[in-house]
């Protein structure tokens, strides 16, 4: 029975836990990691419960308290959403277990308030990823929203200026999006997402309609960080604390970029969305650009953290990518690389985190050879997720551009082909530059003192390791694995 | 058609040293043991498929699937076993050689050096028993990474540009093999090697074709040197002689001219290639590099230079005698692989000898120095000699055959090709014998041979060079192996 009640237990369960952080954070400030722990750990366990039971039995429409929509509102579990639940939760879960010492150091203090916001962002998280009606979507985007400026605000001095800023562009985008559904209602009389798909063919050559899609588009679109409208993602994930950073950079822009695929894909239908024009081509124009933009800025950064930020541009410019080319292998391709580059972007957030925490900083030009013996295990993670980025097999990275290099072969579009190729040497730029510096011995130095007796082992304790371990075994096993998520994928594709 | 584990084995065996070799890097004598223990065994177990193969039988291997309806599967066809045993063969004289080498030079970070040779082997291996293209990419790419360590080895200035160079040029090639696989499963469904193609009936536009096919010659047109694709194979010469002896003369460029070959008999097949004019292109390419190469060593004064110019040359012969088309041409392009190879590393091993015994890298400084060397100089003349296609070493006889061949295809431009550079190669190899035995040299009176660890490997490859010359069939039956393989692919079908 406890099944079908599977889909609002996973966002409930962040609801009771952002509700006991405070009141046990009162009494123990040291308790609150641990809840957060707990909470975002139970929520996993029940998006992998739900998630057997969806591939056993199919998808689950859960009308809260029994009342049909259009009345009532509902969460929508099926394959895309469980799918991209069990990636959320459990790269989070693992950022917060990762969070305890960075946070110890960094915002000493107000650690309740970073768990508890953290529990309210993941609800936002999950319930935008649930919901079935559009309006709802959007309370859970303003939950989400609020808490992420307010985690990022949490940081370094610039920290709150970024967040201010990212609070200014992401309102304005989160009000677009208002807009576009307000126009929606008043044309088809229904929130539910399921409901207005039905009667939006009607409608085709409703001009509301067709501003409606593009409002939404460009509204989520901010949130994605899709180019043109990236400008707040870098000093975010900059200036935020390594605890913020390693849990939203991997997963806040993949949400929206989810929505995008359910406004697209799903509301609309690939049919609808181009019908009037090509919309989806334009997007993935814009994407292919972010993708470039993305990959040359990451070039010309010296701080971990920024270049990490730009590439992020320049990854969510992938998912966006696949999206656009509305067929079977793109859309697989897309969302393979939201679970690859969660992964992998945790795990970079995570090494910049730990050099953080050891070094002081995370400042690219002055990376040495030392790191290499004093953090071998880091190390070898940054490796194996840089690698990973660039894309080069058998690691999972290779293959979401494996298939979104198919899904652009369908399409016969090969400026979208070449972007790609372009795009991963661009790539192997930036992370071999660093590989260089960690693995080798400068060779314009004037010859130096020997320190290697001074240098010694000193790399992260156990609840830093493990998470990013895990991530970096995880590049190797979904790269291997991938056949079995992509057979799904492909199953689910919506046409 | 047989399973067996072995093709599989073979490929891990140098890939389980690595952690031994890395855990005894206190222990060099223990550490080098593990490298020749790999490097029997896999031998061993490379030689155990030439039976099979011999009767014209693969060994298959499926292992999984690498992405839906794509198993990432292993086929020991007698084509691979053919480069396996060459590439495991001569890993073993390497070794040997390699640890006079790198104590003799004292070089630095010895653990790591043959950790990443270790490496190399299995990938090569792995290259050669890709059943499909998707699992050649993956060892492909994976031959570029464990390459890349050995090109810096020495992590000087020099060293670390070579190293850039060599990803870029590698790198882009493998993205470009991405795409060019992909585009093939497109129109064919499949990308598994079969011989005489994987088109059958199926027909592309003309343009199609073209674009296919020089996408694919710019991907494995890099490791196999084929000019202007050739400019990191000099520039990768700033890496340790051993590196150079059996990766730049053996496993890396002849893991490309095998991937020609694959190209060629195994992906387009020998009716499409001619029906669409491609081999035009290849034999055009394949001459001009010939000659442009063996001018271009002329003007190097640096011997580990001229040698890597004559490597670029000799690679083209392989490549013309594969674009001929005509089964005796096949047959002597696939014999210079094993030629090639054997007269090449012998001068490598050469080079590297006079370097770490006199410290001497120049062509000019080498005046007499067959006085004080006499058995290294003595086995240079025997593979410079063979290079040049002087009977009766190996040379020779892989080049009786492209010549037979172009005359079964009535092309008479490709023999005059063969018989310039012959005599170009005469004209690059012969001032260093006279400098080494008819010049006076200075500075010599202290030096003595070098130590036996080199000078045991160069007799032995000098040795086989002649062997195979005088006798092709002594081991291994290679010479039946070789014709098999060609007549497999003009045959149309299964051998």
């Amino acid at each position: 029975m406890i099944e079908t009640h599977l889909p609002a237990i996973i966002a409930l369960t962040f609801v009771l836990f952002a509700l006991l952080i405070p009141l046990f954070g009162l009494w123990k400030e040291q308790l609150c990691q641990p809840l957060a722990v707990l909470g975002s750990g139970l929520a996993t366990a029940f998006s992998l419960l739900a998630f057997i039971n969806y591939l056993q039995s199919g998808s689950i429409r859960y009308l809260f308290g029994g009342w049909e929509p259009p009345i009532g509102i509902e969460f929508v579990y099926d394959g895309l959403s469980g799918f991209i639940l069990l990636v959320i939760n459990s790269v989070a879960f693992l950022a917060l277990i990762y969070a305890k010492k960075p946070g110890q150091m960094e915002f000493q203090g107000k650690e309740l308030a970073y768990y508890a916001l953290a529990m309210l962002m993941m609800l936002g998280f999950n319930g935008m990823v649930l919901t079935g009606d559009l309006f709802n979507l959007y309370v859970f985007l303003e939950i989400s929203s609020l808490s992420s400026y307010a985690l990022i605000s949490i940081g370094n001095k610039p920290a709150p200026f970024a967040a201010f800023r990212y609070l200014i562009i992401g309102t304005a985008g989160g009000t677009l999006y208002l807009l576009g559904v307000g126009f929606l209602y008043t044309n088809t009389g229904t929130l539910n997402i399921i409901d207005m798909s039905a009667m939006l063919p009607m409608l085709v050559d409703n001009s509301s309609v067709v501003t409606a899609l593009i409002l939404m588009v460009v509204g989520i679109g901010v949130k994605a960080a899709v180019f043109p409208m990236h400008g707040w993602l870098p000093d975010s994930y900059t200036y935020a604390s390594t605890p913020s950073s390693t849990l939203i950079a991997p997963i806040g822009t993949k949400v929206a970029a989810y929505i995008l695929f359910r406004i697209m894909l799903y509301l609309f239908g690939i049919e609808l969305t181009d019908a009037v024009f090509p919309l989806s081509y334009i997007v993935g124009v814009f994407a292919c650009i972010g993708i470039i933009y993305g990959s040359v800025m990451a070039i010309a950064q010296t701080e971990m953290k920024r270049m990490l930020a730009y590439s992020s541009v320049s990854q969510i410019g992938y998912i966006i990518m696949g999206l656009s080319l509305a067929n079977p292998f793109g859309f697989a391709g897309a969302l393979l690389h939201v679970l690859n580059h969660a992964v992998m972007k945790a795990c970079l957030f995570m090494i910049a985190g730990n050099l953080r925490y050891k070094e002081g900083h995370s400042n690219i030009s002055l990376f040495n050879e030392s790191y290499r013996i004093k953090y071998p295990w880091t190390m070898a993670s940054f490796s194996v997720a840089a690698i990973s980025m660039v894309g080069l097999p058998p690691l999972a990275g290779f293959f979401s551009k494996w298939y979104l290099v198919l899904g652009t072969i369908d399409n016969s579009n090969w400026i979208f082909l070449a972007v790609i190729i372009v795009s991963s040497l661009l790539n192997a730029v930036y992370f071999f530059r660093i590989l260089e510096k960690v693995y080798m011995k400068n060779p314009d130095a004037e010859q130096q003192p020997d320190k290697a007796a001074e240098i010694k082992y000193d790399d992260v304790s156990p609840s830093m390791m493990s998470p990013m371990a895990i991530m970096a075994v995880g590049l190797i096993v979904i790269g291997f694995a991938n056949a079995a998520i992509v057979s799904f994928l492909l199953g689910i594709f919506p046409m | 058609m047989d399973l067996s584990i072995v093709p599989l084995l073979a490929i891990l065996v140098s890939l389980a040293a690595v952690p031994l070799i890395l855990f005894s890097s206190e222990k060099p004598n223990v550490r080098e043991a593990w490298t020749i223990i790999a490097g029997l065994i896999k031998f061993s177990l490379v030689l155990t498929l030439l039976p099979e193969a011999i009767q014209g039988n693969s060994v298959e291997l499926h292992l999984f699937d690498i992405a839906p309806g794509l198993p990432f599967a292993l086929n020991a066809d007698p084509f691979g076993v053919y480069f396996a045993v060459i590439a495991s063969g001569l890993w073993i004289f390497t070794s040997f050689y390699s640890i006079g080498y790198m104590r003799g030079a004292g070089e630095k970070k010895q653990t790591r050096y043959f950790a990443s040779f270790a490496v190399c082997l299995s990938a090569t291996i792995g290259i050669a028993f890709s059943a499909n293209l998707l699992t050649f990419i993956v060892f492909y790419e994976m031959l570029t990474l464990a390459t890349y360590p050995l090109v810096i080895h020495n992590e000087k200035r020099e060293a670390i540009n070579a190293g850039r160079k060599y990803l870029a040029f590698t790198l882009t090639a493998g993205l470009l093999l991405v795409a060019a696989s992909a585009i093939i499963y497109h129109y064919t469904g499949t990308i598994e090697f079969t011989p005489g193609g994987v088109f059958g009936d199926i027909e592309l536009p003309r343009n199609t074709m073209l674009v296919v096919f020089i996408l694919f010659l710019a991907a494995v047109g890099v490791k196999a040197g084929i000019m202007p694709l050739h400019g990191w194979l000099p520039a990768a010469m700033a890496a340790p002689t051993p590196v150079s002896a059996l990766l730049h003369a053996v496993a890396v460029v002849k893991s490309g001219v095998f991937a020609v070959t694959r190209m060629v008999g195994f992906i387009f097949g020998t009716d499409v290639m001619a029906a669409y004019g491609l081999n035009d292109i290849l034999i055009v390419m394949a001459g001009s590099t010939i000659i442009l190469a063996s001018l271009i060593a002329f003007a190097q004064d640096n011997l580990k230079r001229r040698l890597a110019y004559s490597t670029v040359g000799h690679l083209s012969y392989i490549v013309l005698g594969v674009a001929l088309l005509t089964p005796l041409g096949m047959t002597g392009g696939i014999m210079h692989i094993a030629a090639h190879a054997t007269m090449k590393i012998t001068l490598f091993f050469c080079a590297g000898a006079i370097y770490v015994n006199l410290h001497r890298t120049e062509i000019s400084n080498l005046n007499g120095i067959a006085k004080v060397m006499p058995w290294t100089m003595g086995a240079f003349a025997v593979g410079s000699m063979g290079l040049a296609g002087i009977p009766p070493i190996n040379g020779f006889f892989s080049k009786w055959y492209l010549i037979l061949g172009s005359l079964e295809g009535d092309m008479i431009i490709p023999v005059i090709v063969l018989i310039v550079s012959g005599l170009l190669n005469v004209g690059y190899f012969f001032p260093i014998l006279y400098r080494a035995y008819f010049k006076k040299g200075e500075g010599l009176e202290s030096y003595g041979e070098a130590s036996p660890f080199m000078v045991v490997p160069i007799m032995i490859t000098a040795t086989l060079s002649v062997l195979f010359g005088l006798f092709p069939n002594l081991f291994f039956n290679f010479f039946d192996l070789a014709v098999l393989v060609s007549e497999s692919l003009f045959s149309g079908g299964t051998p």
